[in-house]
């Protein structure tokens, strides 16, 4: 099985984030950047499944030289192959990535795309479906179970309040939700070895953004809490203050 | 809790390779999900968690700077230092355990070992299905090795070991003993595997530092093991203190990580403990001890770094060894003392990290050389005169 798997490098969600001077983006100077924690998940389903039926498993990254790092921590997990996306133009926009990652896995031979449902740095859980859309295949996101068996697959969604389960044929776009496996460290031996694997740059002009990010605003700081005496005051201040009764 | 990112005050990643932040990261995720949470229950229970063995050699740090053809990495000796960094930010238990069978299990088997004896045990060790310690003190001899009691004898294609090894780490769970003994008035090193008759490894209890680890007697009366269980390539005191060399290096950047998790525990801290209408870190001297911390760290790093390159670069040598593994394992005890002061009365508990790093300070200042021996081996480098005895 010919599997693929997309993934981003995004800040570590532990990292202080403070915007840059143009109050449109973060200032990534001082932030460490790591693989996209659901990007993990899609990585590690991907691995799970080549170990169970045989296959290739290669990531795709769109982004500046320095992805190429998440590309390398998905080789030390057990990926076969890397393709690395430059482009000059490109500003993160959903439409403009997903048309980029499409045309190139359009180019590649594949049974199963697989994302993770989710980046963590600007949280639009936008380009697995419109993937699918570009590929002209079925996609299935915010997946919790998967089962491949030949050119058939079924997946396991989360809805409100049960499960829902969808099935499809290959190839089929996939985005992985939390829950669906738990993702391997990965190990010394790994790490050695992906030194060794490929890493396939390749230039690519994306397609104009559909959207631009004019305005970035920190959440307003937490002001302090209060302490009241007993249940009279808290009562009071809940009707008086906070006027919530 | 926040997650723990690090210290790093003067951009020492950047020394790094993409290679060696990844192995540090691995880890240090490793840990932080699986030592942090179940430590401190198995240091107050005085039990060393046996269930992370085969996670850990899974992880691939047992000898991770050893040759892949024994299932091992082949890391470069920085990597392998920020692998012992990221295990003792964990426990100081715990990198002990893989730094005696690293360090000095795995490596003299790999440096003074026949083939077949490196065949047969270093891809077990590597896998974590074969557990080993390493028996070179005795209760009367600790800092002075070369005095040791212990003899081998030759008895046609056998061996009779008679004598008794004290504070063994991993003795009483070891498969395999890596033991040292005079054979005719010299050094030499024999396989000693579990379960030999005449071999016994009770464990020593009563101790209030590296609970988490277990630490045993050997005891050999008329112990006998094939003569192919001999170290045939090493002879004299020099091959033990070589494996020494090794595990010195390794608690070097070990400690390091012990500083991190107490100077991260006494800033965050600090942070938030409100006295006299303020955090304490609003208080200069609070400030001048946390000032004072992380400047140890940074130039115990510098250091550190230093002497991994030159170990790579084949040109260590054991006296810069013996200045980092003094001044590390000092100035971490240091930090962690401070840091217990800092964080008051909670200090003294295990809802923080800082006590049970500060006792297990107190093991790893001692073993592998207390800071006095360590002071001798380099002021004999730099006068050119023994003061040893
Ligand atoms: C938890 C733990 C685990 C250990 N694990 C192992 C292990 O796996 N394998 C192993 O072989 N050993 C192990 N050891 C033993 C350790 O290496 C020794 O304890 C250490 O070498 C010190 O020896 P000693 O305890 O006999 O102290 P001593 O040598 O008796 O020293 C006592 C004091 O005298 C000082 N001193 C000694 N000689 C001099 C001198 N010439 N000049 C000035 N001061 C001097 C020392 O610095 C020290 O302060 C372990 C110890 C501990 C505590």
């Amino acid at each position: 099985m010919e599997i693929i798997v997309c993934v981003k490098h995004v800040p570590d969600t532990a990292s202080r984030i403070k915007i840059n001077s143009d109050g449109n983006g973060i200032d990534t100077s001082d932030i460490s950047f790591v693989l996209n924690p659901y990007d993990e998940i899609a990585v590690e389903e991907a691995l799970k499944l080549k170990e169970a039926q045989g296959g290739k498993v290669t990531v795709v990254t769109l982004g500046a030289d320095n992805s190429v790092s998440s590309l390398r921590t998905a080789l030390a997990m057990g990926a076969d192959s890397a393709i690395h996306l430059k482009s000059d133009n490109w500003t993160g926009d959903s439409y403009a990535t997903a048309k980029a990652l499409a045309d190139e896995i359009g180019k590649n031979s594949y049974d199963l795309v697989l994302f993770g449902k989710q980046a963590v740095d600007d949280d639009s859980s936008a380009v697995p479906q419109m993937v699918g859309e570009f590929l002209g295949v079925p996609s299935v996101s915010v997946v919790v179970g998967l089962e491949i068996d030949g050119s058939n697959g079924k997946a396991e969604r989360e809805v409100e309040g049960g499960k829902e389960i969808v099935e499809f044929s290959l190839p089929a776009v996939i985005s992985a939700q939390k829950g669906l496996n738990e993702p391997r460290y990965p190990n010394m031996r790994g790490i050695m070895q992906a030194k060794r694997k490929p890493v396939n740059t390749v230039e690519v002009g994306v397609a104009d953004s559909k959207s631009t990010v004019s305005q970035m605003e920190m959440p307003p700081a937490r002001s302090a809490g209060k302490i009241v005496a007993d249940v009279s005051e808290l009562i009071d201040c809940l009707k008086n203050e906070a006027k919530v009764i | 809790m926040q997650k723990f990112q690090g210290v790093d005050y003067y951009n020492f990643d950047s020394l790094l390779s993409e290679e060696e932040i990844l192995v540090r990261n691995a880890v240090r995720d490793y840990v932080e999900d699986n030592i942090i949470p179940v430590i401190e229950e198995h240091n107050q229970n005085c039990t060393f968690p046996m269930e992370v063995i085969p996670e850990i050699a899974e992880l691939g740090v047992f000898g991770a700077n050893l040759p892949e053809k024994y299932g091992c990495a082949n890391l470069n000796n920085v990597a392998y230092g920020l692998i012992m960094q990221e295990l003792e930010r964990g426990d100081s238990g715990l990198r002990s355990f893989v730094s005696v069978q690293g360090a000095l299990v795995m490596y003299p088997i790999f440096s003074y070992g026949s083939e077949k004896q490196k065949d047969y045990w270093l891809p077990k060790l590597a896998a974590g299905t074969a557990i080993g310690c390493f028996g070179l003190t005795e209760p009367d001899f600790g800092s002075n090795p070369g005095g040791m009691i212990t003899r081998a004898v030759k008895d046609g294609d056998s061996y009779i070991l008679n004598g008794a090894k004290m504070w063994i780490t991993n003795g009483t769970i070891a498969d395999v003993a890596v033991v040292w003994a005079k054979l005719d008035g010299v050094v030499r090193g024999f396989l000693v595997e579990k379960g030999t008759p005449g071999y016994s490894a009770p464990e020593q209890k009563g101790k209030f530092s590296l609970r988490a680890s277990i630490t045993s007697e050997l005891i050999f009366q008329d112990c006998r093991i094939p003569a192919e269980n001999i170290l045939p390539n090493v002879a004299g005191l020099p091959g033990p203190l070589k494996c020494l060399t090794q595990a010195r290096y390794g608690i070097s950047w070990g400690v390091i990580g012990s500083m991190m998790a107490c100077y991260d525990s006494a800033l965050n801290y600090s942070k938030t403990r409100i006295q006299f209408d303020k955090p304490i870190a609003s208080f200069q001297l609070i400030q001048n001890k946390l000032a004072e911390m992380i400047t140890e760290i940074t130039k115990a790093q510098f250091i550190t770094l230093q002497l991994g390159r030159l170990k790579d670069a084949g040109k260590m040598n054991h006296q810069q060894v013996s200045l980092a593994k003094r001044n590390n394992c000092k100035e971490a005890l240091n930090i962690a003392r401070v840091a217990r002061d800092m964080l008051g009365a909670n200090g003294i508990t295990d809802e923080y990290p800082v006590i049970r790093h500060m006792c297990n300070l107190e093991s790893v200042k001692t073993y592998e050389g207390t800071e006095d021996i360590h002071a001798l081996a380099i002021g004999a480098d730099i006068t050119g005169i023994q003061a040893f005895r």
